[in-house]
């Protein structure tokens, strides 16, 4: 039974490496796949090798213990693991992934899988968002932190979600002058929302640190805000939102902005896995138990991949996820650790729901997305060519809307606009996200390279 | 509370053909119903390569291939959209001497259907087709036969249906077919019950379980053709390409991807079907042999569909052997989007005449024993 177990782990984030670690630790040897080069996935990306040796307080700030210990865990299991980094997962079939490593594609079997496989930036098209000059909040993230480069020398912030101070300060911190930080959520709304908070105190007080730290710094924070548009020619150069009844505008000369962040579904979905809709997450997620089992005997989820949790959930779901995968499988597991993970996963989850409480989506953004505006930018469809094929009664479904309009048939395969157009579809029908269903996978998941060669062919 | 309609055709499935044959019986006036269980166009005739295309058929298809060529080139004052419908011409490429001379054949054999066909060997082919260079030693064109975009066409020919009076109901299986006394019943579910004088079986891949429920069972098989798509790359490519003998085919859309096919995908279940690993890699490889504008390029999606194919590769058209007022249309094996709206029409004259000006014998279902 043990030998025939070649369980198989999509994503080195804190959720796949401690799902690989529990497995170990039951004497099993997982695959490992991840595209990064380094483990340690969104938030604890390491910096490429070589080259950037700026110490970890500085790339992980807070976070900088808890990155250490999850890249020291990678490192601990690192000869028991067959650990493949650089490898994008594009399909899956009938129990089998297609593996793309430099160039060469492989299929691999897999008996259980467990998907890891995280989120990225959800946001919502607003005029001027094509320019050059707006980031994704987790992009300018990312650039700041590993390309070592800022997106702009004054840069203001937008949107929701913890990432939004998060980012801001990291930004001040690193000598960039913060045009401003513009919060979606009216300040009446995130004071209802501390109570639930108090669920998890030093997060809470990281979170208000943040804020505070940024006024201390001279920053403006303006709440309840919808953005009009980002201008300039060729290049940011202002930002102007409604703000009450007025308007601000601030010179910058780039822009992040996020509405929180979307889970990467795609893999779950091709492996047949049962979808419902997240009124919380407002999306369709693959159905699961607590702890991680979907509708595929034999499939898990763990982490932001099944519904967005934050790090320190992801830690627990990994581990969570591995030991029901081992239970499934008839072997033994320690049920007081499962009991501890189990009550763990439940207090992350309500302080999840307070938290999606002080930074809610904005729901009324999408209905003033103006017609002419691009919204996928892949396949060059506007916001009111989506619209029309709903008002017109043409399309009552994504799917359809997508046949008709090609809105999410582009290289990010709706990955980035999948949300908005949702959004904006049932907009247009007068009905909520929910019921105008969700966009079907399709594999390749993400390009693939035409010259993409089988492994038995690539070796001589 | 179930509701009633009382009509004088109803139609089970709004593919092209189910479509297109609403949409000429309401030209002719008679009262129509057409039930399609996903939604209209949304199958086989949405997600199929867009191939329109007479050259390679079968002589006995060229004449409904004739008409159908006509209702293309009218698309727009049916339809009310052109459908990214373009006559590039379709090349069919020969790697060999002997595959030229099975083109000349055919070219030979198909003379007098009217498709114009035209051999182009060595360097005349060289010149007039730089971008294919010396993959193939000639090719045959076909100047009218072009492409169009599937997903647009063929909702397009249930919704103009509609606009003429038809009753179309997406998202409503039938569940149930019976004769009542000269009348056939629909059911789908508890919601809605249809009576007709007549019935069009154009379920597509799925058209024999009506034929069942007559008792004519059929020998149908479901198969899947795998496509997949590049990004958009610069226009290098107008005609619609084929290959003598089968294998990789390709297309250049007016935003620049290119469309290929080959191989096939396998079923999820008899309502779904996806791509297999193995057919796409193969098919990358031999599109970027053909065409090596593309190597640098991604495939950014792949996908299939589900197809009903007969033995002989040739579809069923014309009336049930069981039952009077009862029409068949499906089977039309990979290549039933060029001559679907053709179908249609030919459907609706059935209806009205009991015959029609389109030679359907080849297509009689009596050509298949009837399989137990
Ligand atoms: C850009 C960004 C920045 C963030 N920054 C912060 C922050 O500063 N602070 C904070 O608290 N939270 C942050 N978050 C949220 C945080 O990252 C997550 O809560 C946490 O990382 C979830 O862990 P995970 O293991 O579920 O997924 P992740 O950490 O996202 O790991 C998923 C991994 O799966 C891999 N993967 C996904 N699909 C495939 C595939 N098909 N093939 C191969 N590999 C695949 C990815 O490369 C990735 O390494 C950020 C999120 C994003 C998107
Ligand atoms: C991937 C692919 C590529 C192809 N490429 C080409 C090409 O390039 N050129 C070409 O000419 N042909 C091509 N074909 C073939 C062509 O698409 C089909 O022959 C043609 O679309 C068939 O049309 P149809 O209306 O009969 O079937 P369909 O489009 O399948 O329509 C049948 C409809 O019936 C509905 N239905 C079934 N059962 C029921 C029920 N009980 N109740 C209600 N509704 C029901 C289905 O939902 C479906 O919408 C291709 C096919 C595929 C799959």
């Amino acid at each position: 039974m043990t030998r025939a177990l070649s369980p198989v782990i999509v994503g080195a984030g804190p959720a796949g490496i401690r799902a690989a670690e529990a497995l170990v630790a039951a004497g099993l040897r997982p695959v490992l796949i991840d595209e990064a080069a380094r483990g340690g996935g969104q938030i604890y990306r390491q910096p490429p090798d070589g080259g950037f040796t700026r110490p970890k307080t500085a790339l992980y700030g807070t976070e900088a213990a808890k990155a250490d210990a999850v890249h020291r865990a990678l490192d601990r299991i690192r000869d028991r693991v067959d650990y493949r980094p650089r490898t994008l997962v594009w399909n899956c079939e009938r129990g089998a992934l297609d593996l793309l490593c430099d160039g060469v594609t492989d299929t691999i079997p897999y008996g259980p899988l467990i998907l890891a496989t995280g989120a990225t930036d959800r946001v919502l098209p607003f005029p001027g968002w094509t320019l050059p000059g707006v980031f994704t909040l987790g992009g300018s993230q990312v650039a700041l932190k590993f390309q070592g480069c800022a997106i702009g020398r004054r840069v203001a912030f937008l949107g929701t979600g913890p990432l939004l101070y998060l980012v801001a300060c990291q930004y001040l911190k690193a000598g960039v002058e913060v045009a401003g930080v513009f919060d979606t959520t009216p300040q009446t709304v995130q004071a209802r929302a501390l109570p639930g908070m108090l669920r998890d105190p030093a997060t809470l007080a990281k979170g208000l640190a943040l804020v505070g730290w940024l006024r201390l710094h001279g920053v403006p924070v303006h709440h309840g805000i919808r953005p009009i548009a980002v201008e300039g020619e060729g290049r940011v150069r202002a930002l102007r939102v409604r703000h009450g009844a007025g308007e601000i505008a601030v010179e910058c000369d780039a822009v992040a902005f996020g509405l929180g962040l979307r889970s990467e579904t795609q893999l779950a979905d091709l492996a047949g896995c049962a979808f419902r809709f997240d009124p919380m997450d407002r999306a369709w997620l693959p159905v699961r138990d607590t702890a991680g089992r979907t509708s595929v005997p034999g499939l898990y989820i763990a982490g932001d991949g099944g519904g967005i949790a934050g790090a320190d959930a992801a830690e627990l779901a990994g581990e969570r996820a591995a030991r029901a995968a081992l239970e499934d499988a008839g072997l033994p597991v320690d049920a007081a650790r499962v009991a501890w993970l189990d009550r763990r996963l439940a207090r992350v989850a309500a302080f999840r729901r307070a938290l999606n409480a002080a930074f809610p989506f904005p729901q009324d953004w999408a209905a003033t997305i103006p017609d002419d505006l691009m919204l996928c930018r892949c396949e060059g469809v506007s916001a009111g060519t989506l619209r029309g094929v709903g008002q017109r009664g043409e399309a009552r479904e994504i799917n359809r809307a997508k046949a008709l309009t090609r809105v999410g048939m582009g290289r990010c395969q709706g990955r980035v606009c999948g949300a908005a157009a949702a959004e904006l579809l049932a907009g247009a029908l007068g009905v909520g996200p929910d019921a105008v269903g969700r966009l079907r996978a399709q594999p390749p998941i993400k390009p693939l390279p035409i010259t993409a060669t089988p492994v038995q062919e690539a070796t001589p | 509370m179930t509701e009633h309609i009382h009509c004088d055709v109803a139609i089970v499935g709004g593919g092209i053909v189910g479509g297109s044959a609403a949409l000429f019986l309401r030209e002719m006036g008679f009262s129509v119903t057409l039930l399609e269980r996903d939604w209209c166009g949304a199958k086989a005739s949405g997600v199929n390569f867009g191939g329109v295309r007479r050259q390679g058929r079968p002589l006995e298809q060229l004449p409904l291939s004739q008409r159908a060529h006509a209702i293309w080139g009218r698309l727009p004052e049916l339809l009310g959209t052109d459908a990214e419908y373009i006559r590039s011409g379709h090349l069919k490429l020969a790697r060999s001497e002997a595959d030229l001379d099975s083109l000349i054949a055919y070219k030979e054999r198909s003379a007098g259907f009217g498709l114009d066909l035209e051999i182009i060997a060595g360097d005349a082919f060289r010149r007039r087709f730089p971008a294919l260079g010396d993959r193939a030693v000639g090719g045959s064109l076909c100047p009218e036969d072009g492409h169009a975009n599937p997903r647009l066409v063929s909702p397009a020919f249930a919704r103009a249906a509609a606009a003429r009076g038809a009753i179309v109901r997406e998202q409503t299986p039938v569940d149930r077919v019976s004769r009542d006394g000269d009348r056939f019943v629909l059911v789908s579910g508890d919601a809605l019950e249809v009576r007709a004088r007549v019935l069009l079986n154009t379920a597509g891949a799925w058209s024999h379980r009506i034929a069942t429920a007559f008792d004519e069972p059929v020998p149908l098989e479901s198969l899947h053709p795998n496509m997949a798509v590049t990004e958009p790359l610069p226009r290098f490519l107008d005609v619609n390409i084929g290959v003598e003998g089968g294998g990789v085919y390709g297309r250049q859309v007016p935003r620049g991807n290119m469309v290929v096919g080959g191989g096939r995908g396998f079923a999820l279940d008899p309502d779904r079907a996806r791509p297999q690993r193995d057919a796409v890699l193969t098919l990358m490889r031999d599109a970027a042999e053909l065409f090596p504008q593309i190597a640098k390029a991604h495939v950014i999606r792949c996908w299939t569909g589900v197809e009903g194919y007969t033995p002989d590769r040739n579809p069923i058209i014309g009336p049930s052997r069981t039952t009077p007022n009862l029409f068949h249309a499906f089977g039309f094996s990979g290549a039933g989007f060029q001559i679907g709206p053709a179908v249609g029409e030919a459907l609706a004259e059935l209806v009205r005449d009991g015959r029609s000006t389109a030679p359907l014998d080849a297509f009689r279902i009596d050509r298949f024993p009837p399989t137990p």
